[in-house]
């Protein structure tokens, strides 16, 4: 069976390989949700620790994992929910802030807001509302190139 | 605590479409995701320890006087103003009973309001803010505040009411809910009424207010009238 108990290390590659449905710039592994890939027997059990308790996308990650895993000749998979710690944007990889600014979203500071605006790096931002297109972002916007932006809310 | 989440997340969804701006729409429906997502982990940990089949059968298949929801959380959305000030007094006592819980020495408790505490603090942040901008607003904004305070104060009281099933002392919560409730009425210029007069029964179920039935019955009608319907 191709794929039968691949290293873990393999695994965290084909993670790596799958994006975050919502924010398809960065991978599930550069959001930092996958908490643990391990091998309990011949099922592979993955650990995956929700972003927002009520996200939507939460189901559909579960899913593309499953076909992700699928894809590379696992049968057995088993996916467990962990909430506690709870995520935190602490966990968002040093590459997936970069894929977010790339992509036009201002990556989660300790401050509170975005450093600068993603599209002219201006400093010149103010907040339009804390919530916005999904759970885990709010709107700002830049005063002087005047582009709305979403904000990766830190937490 | 699942049922208070469950109650407002569904009273919030109702804005869906329909909030005074696009923005306040998606915070709302933001924020009832959120809820309805905390609901799920509540709920679902009832579900565990046997309180019935699953979160979906707590929240589906029970009638009003099964539910152990806070009463304020049930009342209608009105207006804007009802909505933003039953928001802010449920935000204040949900951030306070979330910091008391997530130090509980039940594991799974604590998880759970761990992971919701980072949620609401957002939700507090943004209701005070919203309560102070409107408090302190037009002369317009400012008279639907006050009255939206007026009659929801009679709603805070029993959020104190420490019963026998609560996770917590809830009583001991009322000096720091106090504190910031009232500094942010401060800042908004509006009067917190000053009798204590508590209309209570929504937690212990024994008299919720006329209007849970009917919120139930929308709710519910979907997997009532279709028991196995899968989507």
């Amino acid at each position: 069976m191709v794929g039968a108990q691949a290293p873990v290390s393999d695994v965290w590659e084909w993670l790596a390989e799958v994006p975050d449905p919502e924010i398809p710039a960065i991978s599930l592994v550069d959001l930092g949700i996958i908490r643990d890939v391990s091998w309990q027997g011949d099922t592979l059990e993955i650990t995956v620790t929700p972003t927002y308790s009520g996200c939507p996308a939460t189901s559909v990650i579960n899913f593309e994992i499953e076909a992700a895993l699928r894809r590379n000749g696992i049968e057995n998979v088993s996916l467990k929910k962990q909430i506690a710690p709870p995520w935190t944007t602490d966990w968002l990889s040093e590459d997936g802030r970069k894929k977010l600014e790339a992509y036009g979203i201002a990556p989660p500071q300790p401050a509170g807001g975005p450093q600068n605006c993603p599209h002219c790096q201006s400093k010149a931002v103010e907040r339009i509302s804390q919530f916005g297109s999904t759970p885990c972002k709010a709107q700002w916007r830049c005063t002087d190139c005047l582009e709305p932006f979403d904000y990766f809310k830190c937490i | 605590m699942g049922d208070s989440a469950l109650v407002l997340g569904q009273r919030l969804s109702e804005w869906c479409g329909h909030a005074p701006a696009l923005e306040e729409d998606i915070a709302l429906a933001n924020i009832a995701l959120d809820l309805i997502g905390q609901t799920q982990l509540w709920l679902g940990l009832a579900a565990e320890r046997g309180a019935g089949a699953s979160a979906d059968a707590l929240a589906f298949h029970r009638d009003a006087w099964d539910f152990h929801n806070l009463l304020l959380v049930e009342q209608p959305n009105r207006d804007f103003a009802v909505t933003m000030m039953r928001q802010f007094l449920f935000d204040a006592w949900h951030f306070e009973a979330l910091t008391a819980l997530a130090a509980h020495e039940d594991a799974d408790v604590s998880a759970i309001a761990q992971k919701s505490l980072k949620e609401v603090t957002y939700h507090r942040e943004r209701s005070t803010d919203t309560v102070i901008a409107l408090g302190d607003g037009t002369e317009e904004s400012r008279a639907r505040m006050q009255g939206a305070l007026d009659r929801l104060w009679p709603y805070v009281g029993e959020m104190f009411i420490t019963d026998a099933d609560d996770l917590t002392d809830v009583a001991a919560l009322r000096p720091s809910f106090e504190a910031h409730v009232h500094s942010t009425l401060d800042a908004a210029t509006l009067i917190a009424p000053t009798s204590d007069f508590a209309h209570q029964g929504g937690k212990t179920g024994v008299r919720h207010t006329e209007h849970l039935g009917h919120m139930l019955a929308v709710m519910q009608s979907l997997p009532r009238s279709y028991p196995d319907a899968t989507w």
